[in-house]
């Protein structure tokens, strides 16, 4: 195989799994970010404090970690059929994408809200803010370094799911390295992969770094 | 202007329970700094967070500004909008400043006027008035991390008074803060109070707050309020804790050969040199043992512990002297047998 036979693979491979994760990242993003935060309010002794919904939540959040993302792959076909009208392509893979990183981006919501420090909420209690300005003035925005940290770590976690997803229809660089690199014996081409795959969750990396540095740094220069 | 009736509050921590208010009966009159002391655990955090519910009060009522919270609150741990509108009428601020280190110092202060939904430009106006109010104009724009300890509490006032509160509530304000820091926030306070008529209600471990910006003041002990008064109530209280607190005098008791007594300046006697005229009209020496005293607005306050030569019996005339000038003496004894020769001396006096 030469770099010319590679090249447009590598290519439409990249442009697959960016169109995967990007849109997975914004459904995970839209799903976990209230569950995580419902998480924390219905906690005991949370501002809206229900065991049974917290419980509830919860069995839902850790069923869906506990469970391996290429068996949850499997197991969503139905569902990902009901929604799109298929279970193979990029546009399929959308959906058991963001219902395996939802779960998983919820904890990390969960973690970083439960890190805002209880006199803040006492604070704008004691102005009489209800749970509106709570979460929309207190919780998210000191939160939000730490739930920036949260979805860089989704959407890596997230380019590796959507290899996986190459094995079971899905389109992109999992599928390129899976049908060429693995099956046709082309040690080049998954070596190519690879190292795209790398640079591509370097580069995420760093931008996200970039911004929670950003945010964090708000009050810590002139 | 706050009134709190038979308050409790037990908390149930693993089964058991644990009374952190033991029944108050607390009553801040309208324009007066009522300082509450006491050490860690004797219920003062509990008594200030029930006074504007952010705690729920086992049992009892919390009036402030003729409106009973304790009505208005509800049964659930959410806060309905009644409650909220009235909380917005009391300012509080806080030992660790609670300021949200994700907005500026003018948009802390301008969070509690958006909860009130007060326009953007009214807003803007307010709240550089009242930084120009606790000398901050010039850090508007600055984030709270930028600012010392004692410029992030003047931030927590300022955000505290956005609401045009009449009452203000202190939580530890000044604990976190240096002497000297203290003493300007303490300041502060004072200035605010007189100027703007705020009713504060300060909780603290620090006798030195009372004494700089109270009038009133009340100890705390395992839930329950022990003394309660003006400064100078408690003063003339004989044997009050807090007085002695306040104003710590030392000293050997009387003896065969001299008399030990404290005078009490209670601000109410003119401010004369009464120690010198006393030596002087009665040519007698007088030695001070201890003292301690505040001259607060021209007036003086405190203790005094002084000897005099000679019995009880001598000192009836100079006693007297100084009860003529509205101050309180009361003599120092260890044995009870002397307590009737202090009577003796009150019988000389009239």
């Amino acid at each position: 195989m030469t770099w010319s036979d590679m090249q447009p693979l590598l290519t439409q491979g990249t442009y697959d799994t960016l169109y995967m994760v990007l849109w997975s990242t914004l459904v995970t993003v839209l799903g976990g970010l209230p569950l995580g935060i419902l998480l924390v309010l219905t906690d005991k002794g949370g501002l809206l404090q229900n065991r049974p919904l917290n419980k509830v939540i919860g069995v839902v959040v850790n069923t869906g970690r506990s469970l391996p993302f290429i068996i949850l792959l499997i197991f969503l076909i139905p569902v990902t059929t009901a929604i799109v009208g298929t279970f193979i392509g990029p546009t399929a893979m959308i959906v058991p994408l963001a219902i395996g990183a939802v779960p998983f981006f919820a904890r990390l919501v969960e973690t970083a809200v439960r890190e805002v420090d209880h006199g803040l909420v006492e604070a704008v209690e004691s102005m009489g803010g209800g749970i509106p300005t709570l979460v929309w003035k207190v919780l998210l925005p000191q939160a939000l370094p730490s739930i920036v940290a949260g979805i860089t770590t989704t959407v890596i976690t997230l380019v590796g799911y959507s290899a996986m997803a190459g094995a079971v229809g899905g389109e992109g660089l999992g599928s390129k390295a899976i049908t060429y690199g693995f099956q046709r014996f082309e040690t080049g081409f998954m070596i190519a992969t690879v190292v795209v795959l790398i640079a591509l969750v370097t580069v995420v990396q760093l931008v996200g770094d970039g911004v929670v540095r950003l945010l964090a740094r708000r009050g810590r220069t002139a | 202007m706050i009134t709190t009736s038979g308050l409790t509050k037990v908390y149930q921590s693993r089964g058991r329970e644990v009374t952190a208010l033991d029944g108050v009966d607390l009553h801040v009159r309208q324009g007066e700094v009522f300082g509450v002391v006491g050490q860690s655990g004797a219920g003062k955090s509990s008594l200030i967070r029930c006074v504007n519910l952010l705690e729920r009060p086992t049992t009892g009522t919390v009036t402030v500004d003729g409106v009973d919270l304790t009505a208005l609150a509800g049964r659930g741990r959410r806060a309905g909008k009644e409650l909220r509108q009235a909380r917005s009428r009391i300012g509080m601020v806080f030992q660790h400043f609670n300021l949200l280190s994700s907005r500026t110092v003018q948009a802390n202060v301008e969070l509690p006027l958006e909860i009130l939904g007060v326009s953007g430009r009214e807003r803007q106006t307010k709240a550089l008035e009242l930084l120009d109010l606790v000398g901050l104009a010039d850090k508007a724009k600055a984030y709270p991390t930028q600012l010392s300890g004692g410029q992030k509490q003047r931030v927590g006032i300022a955000r505290a008074l956005a609401g045009n509160p009449k009452v203000l509530l202190s939580d530890e304000a000044t604990s976190a803060l240096d002497p000297e820091t203290t003493r300007s926030i303490l300041q502060l306070l004072r200035d605010l109070n007189r100027e703007l008529g705020l009713t504060v209600l300060l909780i603290t471990h620090e006798m030195d707050v009372v004494k700089t910006v109270c009038d009133s003041a009340a100890l705390m002990k395992r839930g329950r309020i022990i003394e309660s008064g003006t400064v100078s109530e408690l003063l003339a209280t004989p044997g009050s804790e807090l007085a002695g607190e306040l104003f710590p005098v030392s000293g050997a008791a009387t003896g065969p050969d001299r008399t030990v007594v404290d005078v009490t300046f209670r601000g109410e006697a003119a401010t004369q040199p009464v120690i010198s005229q006393l030596s002087r009209t009665y040519n007698i020496d007088i030695s001070i043992l201890g003292a301690a005293m505040d001259t607060v607005g021209g007036k003086q306050i405190g203790r005094m512990r002084i000897e005099l030569p000679g019995r009880y019996e001598d000192n009836v005339v100079p006693v007297g002297f100084l009860r003529e000038q509205g101050l309180q003496v009361d003599a120092v004894d260890d044995a009870a047998e002397v307590v009737a020769a202090a009577e003796l001396i009150k019988d000389g006096a009239q």
